[in-house]
């Protein structure tokens, strides 16, 4: 890589550092408790509108393998899902007047507070959406992966985004305030993901699955992106530069090994297709505050009008981690 | 009689190493416990006090440990000095980290050593044996000096590795040694190890040793060949290591794990592993159990670890695994056949195929409108969806996960100069991959058409300039498929036999010879049709030499007593 690329990707972090600063002034605690991290600690960040049914399942998830302390960014819900999390103990919660779009979809906001609260501990920046499934995570907790991590000099840890769908149309079966989303949307395509290597991040870019297929079949350019790297171990310098897709400095991205081996890596189980989805999609069109004005909202809507069923006789049921790692969507590298 | 001593290192996780301590000193081993001088002082005092109720556990002068360097052989040297002095009736000297945990009785332990009572068990191995290393250092850690620490002075460290290849600088081994190496955790005898500790040469050696590197490898390994009486070439202490030399760790989850190693101590163990803390520490049985250790039973479990990370699962393409071309092992997981031309000129070929082969046959998968999945199927295996613009946008990828996906089946398919031609050159470089041409056999398909002339002489050039570019594809030197071409007319010379022969490659199809043989194409007038195209100026050269009187009807499988194969 030529010198003056890496200086330009040197500005480019620069300039997101300060976004991050200029829009992170605008954030006002509601619940600060960030006193109460200690230093070895595993902290979660993420942002959130109106997740209040889903709230206590994820903060319970997290709890048991053994994230420590939340630290969320609520843009704007109305349903009360900033009361409950200011009422936790482990919760820390901040608001913001300012536009979840022109602060990169809430991405600003995430690199001010892991600047602020995250560098030196081992960070998990995710959608309140998503759960995060790493090899033996039934038998180990998190602390566990990071120490070997840590013993192991690696700084960040990829997953890759797993759609999960019921069977049968979306707004069929309602869950429940506290229920496992995973009980209802317990399916996921194994094997229709697409990856091509972004050479100015050294990331990787993966599309495909359920939404690739049944929203995207003709534009499969606009699908959304499903790698992430959810799992940092912070420094001062960091950013986010794309949502969780990527960081900067750019050898962070460096999650998957180019010499045929495999690295240690999980999957971000998503819990997208639920009862609430259409609902939500119209409302996100409407607001047109996500990415591409809302475009991947926009092809939701047009799908789901039909209310759709994303699944098909080749859909695998989810059981555990060892059947994503034997289906090649994870791996456990060489931590056994 | 505490015949039975202990040596701890420790410099992390102290609570857990005061835990074993405790276990190992209230069943009369006697231990001498070295703390890293890094350790903040209160914590070494909390450590102190919370072992100050027991008389045979002992603290020794605390020194600053780095990995690799000579600190940690002073620090073992000066643990075991104190214990042999202070505990007179220790036999065997154990040295042992903070982050190991006894797994059997000490009993059991101090039985088995009692039944050897000469004997020391340490791991010894002469360098040429050594395959373990990681970083290439092998003899170069006896013969240069390392003044620099690995892990803080990367740079200097390499350089001056650098530096004394280049100009060939050689320290003297000391005279009299053999330089072994070995696991650095040690069961030795008090007569071995006090032989090592009071060797007039023992600042001589110590000088030398002091810049090898990693000398808690090779200084006891080294100098027990000189004095040991008996010495078993293994540890009691079973330790793992990855491909980056550093040890595995065991989880809560590796308890039936280990209770099979039948080992007597494992490191390093997660401090929060609070299952395997609870269970091997209170875990009380008689002391007869003389089972010996065995490392080996449970070496598969971290042996494919190791190959998961190094080399992986070939054909897999996913977030943690994207192999740079060259490196992937196998571009594919298995083997596949691909047939072009085939179902121009047979008629329901797939069909046929698949009844013939006992595995689903797709059409063309790379046809222009939609992948065309057998039976016509909108998704495949894995969720792969027939839509052709989600499978043009990425054809490899279409390709490596459909053989992905159906690991353990073999796919077959059928492809032609009408399809996307992309994994073309792909499939060519593939090992994987049987690719069976028939050139040509477009023609057929365009004689059969119900289409005007000019038309069909404008699609036949097209066809021609594609297929001739995807056979010389298959022609490049460096291909690695296994390929048959034939022209149309070579091919109808002796059909049943070609096809045979293409079966007969594929590993694991049955091995009968084939009866039914697939319906061919009405061929009456093709070779007008054919005559027809050059007069226009369109010279159909991929379908060879085709005869002007045609060949004869269906090829039966032609006289039946001809056997096809021969195996």
């Amino acid at each position: 890589m030529k010198v003056v690329q890496r200086y330009a990707l040197r500005l480019e972090r620069k300039k997101y550092l300060v976004r991050a600063w200029r829009k992170g002034r605008s954030l006002l605690p509601v619940a600060d408790r960030t006193d109460a991290i200690r230093p070895d600690d595993i902290l979660c960040f993420a942002t959130l509108r109106n997740e209040r049914p889903r709230l206590k399942y994820f903060l319970g998830y997290y709890r048991d393998r053994g994230v420590s302390h939340f630290l969320f960014v609520d843009n704007d819900s109305n349903d009360g899902s900033r009361e409950y999390l200011a009422e936790q103990p482990d919760c820390s919660v901040w608001i913001t007047p300012e536009s979840y779009k022109r602060s990169r979809f809430g991405i600003d906001w995430m690199n001010r507070l892991l600047r602020l609260h995250g560098t030196g501990h081992w960070c998990l920046t995710v959608d309140p959406d998503e759960f995060l499934v790493y090899p033996f995570s039934d038998t180990r907790p998190l602390p566990a992966l990071c120490d070997w991590l840590d013993a192991s000099s690696v700084k960040s840890f990829g997953a890759m985004v797993l759609d999960m769908y019921p069977k049968g149309p979306i707004t069929a079966q309602p869950c429940a305030d506290g229920q496992n989303p995973f009980d209802i949307a317990c399916w996921f395509d194994a094997g229709n993901y697409m990856i091509e290597r972004n050479w100015t991040y050294g990331n990787l870019w993966i599309q495909g699955g359920p939404r690739a297929r049944k929203f995207f079949a003709e534009t499969p350019e606009r699908a959304p992106a499903l790698n992430k790297i959810p799992l940092v171990r912070w420094q001062k310098g960091f950013a986010y530069s794309s949502s969780t897709h990527m960081l900067l400095p750019r050898g962070l991205n460096l999650v998957f090994d180019e010499w045929g081996g495999e690295k240690t890596s999980g999957v971000l189980l998503h819990a997208k297709f639920l009862s609430t989805f259409p609902e939500k999609a119209a409302e996100e069109m409407e607001r047109g505050q996500h990415y591409a004005a809302s475009a991947e909202y926009k092809a939701y809507y047009d799908g789901l009008s039909q209310n759709p069923d994303l699944w098909t006789r080749w859909s695998e049921r989810y059981i555990n981690w060892r059947q994503l790692e034997i289906l090649g969507l994870m791996s456990k590298g060489n931590w056994a | 009689m505490s015949t039975l001593g202990f040596a701890m290192i420790c410099h992390t996780a102290l609570p857990r190493a005061a835990q074993v301590a405790r276990h190992w000193a209230e069943r009369d081993c006697p231990i001498v416990i070295h703390v890293d001088r890094s350790v903040p002082r209160g914590a070494f005092n909390e450590f102190r006090n919370s072992l100050s109720d027991l008389d045979n556990v002992r603290f020794c002068k605390r020194r600053r440990c780095e990995w690799g360097t000579w600190s940690l052989v002073e620090a073992s040297q000066t643990a075991s000095e104190m214990l042999l002095a202070e505990f007179p009736s220790v036999r065997h000297v154990y040295l042992a980290s903070g982050s190991c945990l006894p797994l059997r009785p000490v009993e059991e332990l101090r039985s088995y050593l009692a039944a050897r009572p000469m004997t020391d068990f340490i791991e010894s191995v002469t360098i040429s044996e050594v395959d373990w290393t990681v970083g290439g250092l092998n003899e170069e850690r006896f013969e240069f000096s390392f003044p620099f620490s690995w892990k803080r002075q990367r740079f200097l460290f390499d350089r001056y590795v650098e530096f004394q290849r280049r100009f060939g600088r050689r320290r003297e081994v000391p005279e009299g040694i053999t330089p072994h190496l070995g696991s650095q955790w040690w069961c030795l005898t008090r007569q071995t190890l006090s032989a090592i500790l009071e060797d007039p040469r023992r600042r001589e050696l110590d000088r030398y040793f002091k810049y090898v590197w990693i000398p808690d490898e090779s200084y006891y390994q080294t100098l027990v060949r000189n004095y040991g009486r008996k010495i078993e070439s293994r540890s009691l202490t079973l330790s793992k290591f990855d491909f980056q030399g550093k040890p595995h760790v065991f989880y809560d989850d590796h308890l039936h794990l280990l209770r099979r190693s039948d080992c007597f101590v494992a490191r390093k163990v997660w401090p929060r592993a609070d299952r395997l803390y609870r269970t091997f520490l209170s875990a009380e049985h008689s002391g007869d159990r003389m089972a010996e250790p065995a490392p080996g039973k449970i070496d598969r479990v971290f042996s494919k670890a190791l190959e998961r990370r190094t080399r992986g699962r070939p054909g897999l393409y996913m977030h943690s695994r994207y192999p740079n071309p060259g490196w992937e092992n196998g571009v594919t997981a298995g083997p596949y056949s691909v047939f072009h031309g085939f179902n121009d000129l047979f008629q329901d070929f797939e069909a046929w195929l698949s009844r013939r082969l006992g595995t689903t046959v797709h059409a063309n998968l790379f046809a222009p409108r939609r992948a065309r999945f057998a039976g016509g199927a909108d998704t495949y295996a894995g969720g792969l969806s027939a839509s052709a613009k989600l499978r043009d946008y990425n054809p490899e990828a279409f390709l490596t996960n459909l053989i992905w996906n159906t690991r353990g089946e073999r796919q077959v398919f059928m492809f032609g100069p009408q399809d996307n031609q992309r994994p073309g050159a792909f499939m060519a470089n593939d090992h994987n991959a049987q690719i069976s041409v028939i050139t040509g056999a477009w023609a057929v398909r365009l004689f059969a058409s119900n289409r005007n002339f000019s038309h069909i002489r404008t699609e036949a050039a097209r066809l021609q300039r594609t297929e001739a570019e995807f056979v010389e594809t298959l022609r490049d030197r460096s291909r690695r498929a296994d390929i048959r071409i034939w022209t149309l007319a070579d091919f109808l010379e002796e059909p049943m036999e070609n096809l045979q022969g293409i079966l007969d490659a594929m590993e694991g199809a049955p091995v009968q010879r084939l009866t039914e043989a697939p319906r061919m194409a009405k061929l009456e007038g093709f070779p007008q049709f054919l005559q027809s195209l050059r007069n226009q100026g369109m010279n159909p050269f991929l379908v060879g030499d085709f005869p002007q009187e045609g060949y004869g009807e269906d090829p039966r499988p032609s006289d039946t007593h001809r056997p096809y194969l021969v195996r």
